[in-house]
């Protein structure tokens, strides 16, 4: 007999939910994709068990349909991350997200002597994907980051 | 395929193709073969130093009046408008409105970058922070090229701090264009960064790691040496354990290849004992004349005066 399936995080009516989001990179996401201000229902997932990845982080937005270029910079953080655009409980569209050539303005540098965080001024990373590993390198100062290393970054 | 450096910046040796660097060395040569001292009368070069230099700043200088051209700017940014919280942008793009081209020091990484969107006048960067400094390249190349007689194909041992040292990473990635094959000769915790080697490694280019001069030095054709800083070690004990293992002196040099030049950027500080000056193999200091022509080069190109 098949095991009931359960839901582990509950359901939503419209909105977004982003699946396959590498463990431990949710709350990273919350901050990329600005949620700690949307004022509708934001349910996170740490953790949960995944056939394909065995432990997988997911975020339910209720009421907020992502856009690509939003999709695009979570991209940077968790590039396998897969994007389910929900109505009435039902996924009507649903997308990977794409690792962008350069990311503009939204990451801080991570190097302090970047005159990037000494002028006000946007930054502008360029975004390569080596075997299964992200890496930014920096316009200005030419440093290249691993994903792992951005701290910080614009909302 | 034909070379043409108009209106272009110098910041970063990796945006140098192997054809542009041969161009830049070529006219170097030619321009201290035969001086030129009307090339770029009527120009007028903005010399920005946000940081002291002397090597740099001095032979930025008299290359433009060398051929004719005048020189206006500061060596004290104490004097300037940066003072009272101007931004390199504003001060760049105002500089830019009074002068033809502007060669530029400062202590910020990419700080040369930044300044090139200020300005459509040609930016040559004299070191931004510990990022790059491609005219110390290019007049390092050159050197290479003159006291060989060519690039390609050459033994090159690379000495000191090469984790933080802007030139000997520069000079890694230029080499990656003349198959060269490299020795980085290091403490363990100054080796060449990780994304140096990566690029090394996806470009073919030998390259091995080793921790003693000795180990290398009679295979090589260049010796070239950097400082070690001591404010980069937390541990002073081991930086005074370390500091001589890597000095020169004329003993190694005993049974090196007779066409071994010893190269460095300056300043020396006791990495190069004074009895190596007088051997046949120290060009350290025709190395730093060469940063003249190499710079007069730069200008006449980026100013379309040479091709």
């Amino acid at each position: 007999m098949n095991k009931p399936k359960q839901l582990l995080v509950s359901a939503i009516q419209h909105g977004t939910v982003i699946d396959h989001v590498e463990a431990g990179m949710a709350t990273k996401l919350l901050g990329v994709l600005n949620l700690s201000n949307h004022k509708k229902i934001v349910t996170l997932g740490l953790n949960l068990p995944s056939q394909y990845m065995g432990l997988k982080d997911l975020i339910k937005i209720e009421d907020k349909e992502l856009t690509k270029k939003e999709a695009n910079k979570i991209a940077i953080f968790s590039p396998q991350a897969s994007i389910n655009i929900i109505k009435d409980y039902e996924i009507t569209k649903k997308f990977d997200v794409t690792l962008p050539d350069n990311i503009q303005s939204l990451i801080i540098c991570p190097n302090q002597k970047c005159i990037t965080n000494n002028e006000n001024m946007e930054s502008d990373f360029k975004v390569y994907n080596l075997n299964k590993q992200v890496k930014l390198q920096c316009k200005y100062c030419e440093k290249i980051f691993l994903q792992s290393e951005i701290n910080n970054y614009h909302a | 395929m034909t070379v043409n450096l108009t209106g272009r910046d110098i910041i970063s040796i990796p945006e140098l193709s192997r054809e542009e660097i041969l161009a830049v060395l070529k006219n170097a040569r030619s321009l201290k073969k035969e001086p030129q001292p009307k090339l770029l009368e009527n120009y007028v070069m903005g010399s920005c130093f946000y940081e002291p230099s002397t090597r740099t700043r001095l032979s930025f200088e008299t290359a433009m009046q060398r051929l004719g051209g005048r020189v206006v700017g500061f060596a004290d940014p104490a004097i300037t408008s940066t003072k009272k919280g101007e931004t390199l942008y504003d001060s760049t793009r105002i500089i830019g409105q009074y002068v033809d081209v502007i060669a530029m020091r400062h202590p910020l990484d990419g700080s040369a970058r930044r300044a090139s969107e200020a300005t459509d006048k040609p930016i040559l960067n004299g070191g931004d922070g510990s990022n790059q400094h491609p005219t110390q390249t290019l007049l390092d190349l050159f050197t290479i090229d003159e006291c060989q007689k060519k690039i390609d194909g050459l033994d090159i041992a690379l000495v000191g701090d090469l984790k933080y040292g802007r030139t000997t990473h520069s000079l890694a990635q230029a080499l990656t264009h003349f198959n060269a094959h490299l020795y980085f000769v290091a403490p363990d915790s100054l080796q060449m960064p990780e994304y140096i080697c990566e690029e090394l490694k996806n470009k073919n280019i030998k390259f091995s790691v080793h921790e003693k001069i000795e180990d290398v030095i009679n295979k090589v054709d260049i010796l070239y040496m950097t400082r070690i800083q001591g404010e980069r070690f937390a541990d002073q004990l081991e930086y005074q354990k370390i500091k001589n293992i890597f000095v020169l002196n004329s003993q190694m040099l005993e049974s090196v290849r007779p066409n071994l030049k010893v190269l460095h950027p300056l300043p020396r500080v006791g990495e190069i004992t004074p009895d190596v000056d007088t051997t046949k193999y120290a060009y350290y200091f025709e190395q730093a004349e060469n940063g003249l022509y190499v710079r007069q080069a730069l200008l006449a190109m980026v100013l379309g005066k040479l091709k």
